[in-house]
């Protein structure tokens, strides 16, 4: 009994402690940005082996804060955390490969998108499942026509009863739960570790982003993963990846969209992705 | 393998011993913030006002009921809400920001003062009464008491229990790696993730923890052997 | 505070309680066997086993829980000896995994508990029962099992208490027990406090019950401290 009353009592607490949260500033004049990145992500966003957080996002974070004409601060957050620690303002801005999805939009909202990457399924060299064919190529999942419906249908029947990793709240992991009903989805907190579950053989695939596999491939046990089939985009995996701001600072989100705009224009996303991701994906808000 | 642990901007060795002496600084902190709420806490289970003996007791069933995880998750995701709430009752209404090691250190010194609060009771009950019934009779004032009588006897019999509880801070510092603060789990979990060789970075942090746990014994060994210098043994 | 969303997750929540119970259930269960084992190690005067028996119990009582379960369950398999070995089909699995972990890990302090109470045990009963010229096993058996049980009892529950908690860590290797299940809630939902209160209240309730069992064993194990009337 003593311990019902209890968890009454700090349930309470809480409750009213969290409804008193300030919901963000509305009118504040902008020096100071917080910007969280997972640091887990290359080449979106990593840790060096100086414990630097470093990426395409963090240098074209920098280049943003110029054109902005604010002091920026980058800080690490875990990718299950990272809307809800912005939501209770422990930064200001979210930069970490997060797509604009609807289901997103509900609780934050988005600046840009400034890139967008083709969400791909890889597995093991030698694995049976690399003779799925990529055809097509692409799919776009926004407004799909009967064709690209059987498509992803081929590809449920064919996964069915396998195990795909994918990393958790991500646009991919709501993918495989809405159209892959037969098959079994594990969900992880890094991409790092579903790489090293795939390796293992924990897994018989995984679902990502194209580019985030390609950061996987460059380096050690995980280089011998391998894409396969078709790849898809748009839809219930979003409309690029953009900056995630709390929906209370509209202010915020001109100041990062104008700079997203000029930074593109200057031509230095496109370069930035060049350099870390070996090919242009760039695009214009 | 082992040249991913050199030091240098090479490897990560000098970045899992930045981690350790983290490790070591939140610990610390928080063993000594749960002594003050041990201490607090009891008091009030001690006390005979019922209120304080309900928060007491509510504090200890909730804090070592529930998994140090949702602990430290709430702390850290709650953290700056309550410290806001409680300053906008004094009218203060800007951002406060709450960083990590601070949420750390509360959030593990919630959860070590819980358990000291448990040792400390044991240990002030343990206390004979007689001995403060011969330091009235000398004609002692209450604080005089407490600081010559009642506080180093405590401390003689808590001594023990404290270096258990010690022992569960330290290793409880390894959970508030989900905060991101640069302690020794989450340098392993960032240099594994990073070079994709989970065993050598794991291996590692245990090794770091083991020397930890073994040379915080020996002193809390020596502390305790220093403490009971005055006592007749068998 | 969204008293909606709370009440919604509780289902699900609840659903997760059975993994949770047979985690802490099965790794208690596994962890005595290894404690046995440790204590009796210990206690045998064997030095080798008992070298290795202390070696066991320093290394798990020294080290965190969540880094011996990353060592098991990320650590292992990054080794091809390990994944052709026969205990692969064990160790393929996040559940096994998370059991192997917690079992070691409560099965070090479980030999400290088992040690402590086998110790405890008053050496005039134990002659007395050789003066009766009972065997070692019965010895065993009806003098120092019954006397040990007794007075390892509270210790024991203490440690079904901290396993439930520690069974939470099992959601840092995609199993989904009450811990993982609400952070996948909370994955969709982004409310952090609302599912951690709820998770935390189920926590509550199961050591909740699990320390009243405790404590009616304990009661039935004592018939001769109970007041008469």
């Amino acid at each position: 009994m003593k311990s019902t009353i209890a968890t009454l009592l700090v349930g309470a607490a809480i409750a009213l402690s969290a409804t008193a949260v300030a919901t963000g500033a509305d009118a504040k004049e902008w020096k100071k940005v917080r910007i969280a990145t997972e640091g887990a992500y290359m080449p979106w966003n990593g840790t060096d082996s100086s414990g630097k957080l470093v990426g395409f996002e963090v240098d074209l974070m920098k280049d943003l804060c110029t054109r902005m004409k604010v002091e920026c601060e980058l800080v690490a957050q875990d990718w299950d955390g990272i809307i809800p620690a912005l939501q209770q303002g422990k930064y200001d801005a979210i930069m970490a490969g997060m797509s604009a999805t609807d289901e997103r939009r509900k609780v934050i909202q988005f600046a840009g998108p400034y890139a967008n990457e083709p969400s791909a399924f890889a597995a093991m060299k030698g694995s049976p499942l690399l003779t799925i064919a990529a055809d097509p190529a692409l799919v776009d999942m926004k407004e799909l026509t009967a064709d690209e419906r059987t498509v992803i249908e081929r590809l449920a029947s064919q996964l069915k009863g396998k195990t795909v990793g994918a990393q958790v709240s991500t646009i991919q992991a709501s993918f495989v739960e809405k159209y892959m009903p037969g098959v079994t989805l594990r969900t992880y907190d890094k991409v790092d570790n579903i790489g090293l579950d795939l390796v293992a053989g924990r897994i018989d695939a995984m679902f990502a982003d194209r580019s985030a596999i390609g950061g996987l491939q460059k380096e050690g046990a995980t280089k011998d993963i391998t894409v396969f089939g078709t790849q898809y985009r748009g839809g219930i995996l979003g409309d690029g990846v953009a900056v995630g701001l709390r929906k209370a600072d509209k202010d915020l989100k001109t100041l990062f969209e104008k700079a997203i705009v000029e930074a593109h224009k200057a031509g230095v996303t496109g370069k930035l992705s060049t350099q870390w991701f070996g090919y242009d994906i760039a695009v214009t808000p | 393998m082992i040249e991913l642990l050199a030091f240098g901007d090479g490897g990560w060795g000098d970045e899992m011993l930045q981690g350790a002496a983290m490790t070591v600084a939140v610990a610390t902190s928080a063993f000594l913030l749960g002594l003050v709420f041990g201490t607090l806490g009891a008091s009030a289970k001690l006390s005979r006002n019922l209120i304080l003996v309900g928060v007491a007791e509510a504090y200890t069933t909730v804090v070592r009921g529930v998994p140090e995880l949702l602990v430290i998750y709430l702390l850290f995701f709650g953290g700056s809400g309550m410290v806001m709430a409680l300053a906008s009752v004094f009218g203060y209404d800007e951002y406060i920001e709450v960083n990590a090691f601070v949420v750390g250190v509360v959030a593990v010194g919630l959860i070590s003062g819980a358990y000291s609060t448990e040792v400390i009771r044991g240990a002030a009950q343990a206390v004979p009464y007689g001995q403060i019934e011969a330091a009235r009779a000398c004609g002692m004032g209450r604080w005089l008491i407490l600081r010559r009588i009642l506080g180093p006897l405590t401390l003689r019999h808590a001594l023990p229990g404290l270096g258990n509880v010690w022992q569960l801070t330290l290793k409880d510092t390894a959970l508030i790696s989900v905060t991101a603060l640069a302690e020794i789990m989450r340098q392993a979990a960032v240099g594994a993730g990073s070079t994709k060789q989970p065993f050598v970075f794991y291996a590692a942090a245990a090794v770091l923890y083991l020397l930890l746990t073994t040379v915080s014994t020996a002193l809390f060994d020596r502390a305790e052997k220093n403490a009971m210098r005055g006592v007749r043994r068998a | 505070m969204d008293w909606e969303l709370m009440w919604d997750s509780v289902p699900a929540l609840l659903a997760a309680v059975p993994l949770t119970l047979q985690l802490v259930a099965l790794a208690l269960l596994l962890g005595l066997g290894m404690a046995a084992l440790a204590a009796w190690a210990r206690l045998s005067g064997h030095a080798v086993a008992a070298g290795a028996a202390s070696a066991y119990v320093f290394v798990f009582r020294g080290t965190p829980l969540l880094v011996q379960i990353f060592l098991i369950y990320y650590g292992l398999s990054q080794f091809e000896a390990v994944r052709a070995s026969l205990f692969w089909p064990l160790l393929r699995e996040p559940y096994w995994c998370a059991i192997l972990a917690l079992m070691l890990n409560t099965g070090a302090y479980q030999s400290e508990i088992i040690r402590g109470a086998i110790l405890s045990v008053p050496q005039g009963q134990v002659e007395a029962a050789r003066a009766c010229g009972m065997s070692r096993l019965l010895l065993f058996r009806r003098i120092v099992l019954p006397v040990a049980v007794r007075q390892a009892l509270p210790a024991y529950g203490n440690e079904i208490i901290l396993m439930v908690k520690a069974s939470s860590l099992a959601s840092t290797i995609t199993l989904l027990e009450i811990t993982g299940v609400a952070r996948r809630i909370i994955s969709q939902t982004y409310a952090v406090f609302e599912i951690f209160i709820v998770a935390g209240i189920l926590y509550l309730l199961i050591n909740f019950a699990a320390a009243r069992l405790i404590r009616w064993a304990e009661w039935r194990m004592t018939p001769h401290l109970r007041a008469r009337v």
